[in-house]
């Protein structure tokens, strides 16, 4: 890892707007030399509009944005030391794999044995060796975006930018591009920035994540604090599959806290939370910290458990709804008061998924350092 | 999948029901026509409104001699230059239209194709009453003419002689601009089609890699828009050839283009036979264009 604190990009204060429409809200964040930043969001959360702002495709309404260092507000794109890959790939159709991964080296003089020598360097790179005279209508989808990738690499920018490098691949070959994509940042040492609203693609590839939210960062951090220490419910639920609860803040000491949540009942936690005492808060539970059992049977849980803040939580309800997906199985369950919690069992047996069946009461017990509480 | 009509070989009968009634109304008032014109163009005057066809290459003969030939050639060179014009102007108005706001793009093209929609006498006459001598396209000039002689008084300098208006009709200059204002929408159709579909997002890739705006133009637009150039080009060359009314009109005595001349054999001077060889002449040359193309680009699909 050639990562370093120094930023590589200062987005400072950046606004966009489209006639009345805000799509970039006073952005500020600092992306680091070597790192594999992603932005994440929803669709029309402006995430795009940032990237092609530092692509030099769109101009900041307000603030600014420095490449290593410079001003990049008079910059044309074609001046800018970033090259992009494009959601479209863009590769030119009129020319074969070659022509198209050395355009750029033509466009800017390099002699023509350094093409040749850089142009079957960056082929090696992205394993597109032998396709040197492919024409891109006679490649598949991942290919082609290989080529797009070789055309900007070949350039050794200082940062790529990726818009949504995978969403128009298959799930198989999607999965496989995640690991080749973050092998190849770090075999390059470029910075990657990258757009995309799959989660699964930002948790996975990433060093740090900016979540942003109606052109707004919503939180920025690295992928395990992302899911495990969501900032708010936006981020919660966006990042992964998540149970929310509302509630009041009712005991709050530097190692235990309480939420009276009117769904869930008392939720006890084993650390302080340094809110307002009484303030409404969230309760955030993933489905996979909650464990599932047939009351009576299995593991004796203590029935001091509510009154034990260091102990697990307790709660009990009626299975709803199932849904079977191999590796794991999604339980809907009623809660006493009525709403709906969502439980996730990994099924380590063959048999695991026919323990529960619709309408069983069960039993659910989670550690007491498993919620996150949230205040917005 | 195979529907009815989906496939011409296994559906025969119904397609041939389809088919019968424009295969008949061709034959009967297209090929029909021109067999006789063709036929015409082997035959010789026996009388005032008889026609003898007795095979004979005098009017091939005759149509190649430098008089026709030579004027043939300059109708060639004018619908050249006119398509040439055309392609210049309307490259930058079909981008313009394809990187206008959505909202505006049917305006822009309604705008490009209100001309149809008045006749092409009234047009040109139109512009004939804009560009004579006592026209707007005059008196304009006059003004400044006037302006700038106003302007070396004040300086004390002697007035500019009076202005004399320019001839802009009836010569060659006023046959092009006719030409190139009536074949205009001919060419930034097809360039619109082309640009239309060329995906943005190329031009952005080859500014992003270092590219300027002219060589993003040379490299990526020009190539990828070459087969809505060539469709342009064909559409506007081969009308422009056989002009009649815009050199008739407003053409001079040494600007008649080949159809005036056909024309004349037709009716002045009544010999068809003659008439048929040159019009043939004229549908031969279009011929050798239209399948000079379609090699040219059967070439370009063999090499993809």
């Amino acid at each position: 890892m050639t990562e370093t604190n120094q930023p590589i990009i200062q987005i400072r204060n950046v606004s966009k707007r489209f006639g009345k429409v805000t799509a970039v809200d006073n952005i500020s964040l600092d992306i680091r030399a070597g790192e594999f930043f992603v932005l994440l969001g929803p669709s029309g959360c402006g995430k795009t509009t940032l990237l092609r702002m530092i692509a030099g495709f769109e101009l900041p309404t307000e603030g600014q944005i420095l490449i290593d260092g410079q001003d990049m507000s008079l910059v044309p794109p074609n001046k800018r030391p970033v090259n992009m890959v494009f959601q479209s790939y863009a590769v030119f159709p009129h020319m074969n794999v070659t022509d198209n991964v050395g355009y750029g080296l033509r466009i800017s003089g390099v002699p023509k044995s350094e093409i040749r020598e850089r142009v079957a360097e960056a082929l090696e790179l992205v394993k597109l060796g032998g396709f040197e005279d492919r024409m891109p209508d006679q490649m598949s989808g991942g290919q082609r975006q290989r080529v797009a990738l070789a055309r900007s690499l070949v350039m050794r920018p200082k940062v790529l930018l990726l818009d949504e490098p995978l969403s128009a691949l298959d799930a198989k070959l999607r999965a496989q591009m995640q690991f080749e994509l973050a092998d190849l940042q770090d075999k390059v040492g470029i910075t990657f920035v990258t757009v995309t609203h799959d989660q699964d693609e930002a948790l996975s590839m990433a060093s740090r994540v900016a979540v942003i939210n109606k052109g707004e960062v919503a939180q920025l951090a690295p992928p395990s604090d992302l899911y495990e220490y969501p900032a708010n419910r936006f981020v919660a639920d966006f990042v992964g599959s998540v149970n929310i609860f509302e509630g009041t803040l009712t005991l709050d000491e530097p190692d235990k806290a309480a939420v009276d949540c009117p769904g869930l009942g008392k939720v006890y936690l084993n650390h302080g939370v340094t809110g307002p005492h009484g303030a409404n808060v969230w309760i955030a539970l993933r489905p996979e910290k909650i464990y599932l059992h047939v009351p009576g049977k299995g593991k004796a849980v203590r029935a001091a458990a509510q009154d034990a803040p260091d102990g697990h939580n307790f709660a009990r309800g009626t299975i709803k709804g199932m849904s079977y997906l191999g590796d794991i199985t999604l339980y809907e369950i009623q809660l006493e008061g009525g709403q709906i919690i969502r439980v996730s069992r990994p099924n380590l047996s063959r048999h695991d998924q026919e323990d529960f069946t619709w309408d069983d009461k069960v039993s659910m017990h989670w550690r007491a350092d498993s919620p996150v509480v949230l205040l917005s | 999948m195979s529907g009815p009509l989906q496939d011409w070989k296994s559906q025969r009968k119904p397609f041939a029901a389809v088919a019968s009634v424009p295969v008949f109304w061709l034959s009967l008032f297209f090929i029909a026509p021109m067999t006789i014109v063709w036929l015409y163009s082997f035959g010789q005057n026996v009388g005032p409104a008889d026609i003898d066809i007795s095979g004979t290459l005098d009017n091939y003969k005759r149509a190649t001699e430098w008089l026709y030939l030579s004027i043939f050639l300059k109708s060639l060179a004018v619908a050249a230059l006119t398509t040439l014009i055309c392609l210049i102007i309307g490259f930058p108005v079909a981008m313009a239209i394809t990187f206008a706001a959505p909202k505006w793009r049917p305006w822009l093209l309604l705008g490009i194709m209100l001309p149809f929609w008045t006749n092409l006498l009234i047009r040109t006459y139109a512009l004939m009453a804009l560009m004579g001598t006592n026209g707007y396209m005059n008196k304009g000039l006059g003004g400044l003419w006037e302006g700038a002689s106003w302007l070396r008084t004040l300086v004390g300098m002697q007035p500019l002689d009076a202005w004399t208006p320019v001839q802009l009709l009836y010569n060659n200059f006023a046959v092009v601009l006719g030409l190139v204002y009536v074949h205009l929408p001919f060419m930034v159709l097809p360039l619109y089609s082309a640009l239309d579909r060329l995906d943005k997002s190329l031009i952005e890739a080859s500014l992003d890699l270092g590219a300027g705006h002219f060589k993003t133009f040379m490299q990526v637009v020009v190539p990828l828009a070459a087969p809505g150039i060539v469709a342009g080009v064909m559409i506007t060359l081969i009308p422009a050839l056989g002009a009649y009314l815009t050199p008739d009109l407003m053409g001079g005595t040494d600007s008649q283009m080949i159809a005036n001349v056909i024309e004349r054999q037709f009716k002045r001077a009544n010999d068809w036979p003659f008439g048929a060889a040159l019009s043939f002449l004229l549908i031969y040359a279009m011929f050798i264009l239209i399948a000079l193309q379609s090699m040219r680009s059967n070439k370009v699909k063999e090499a993809r």
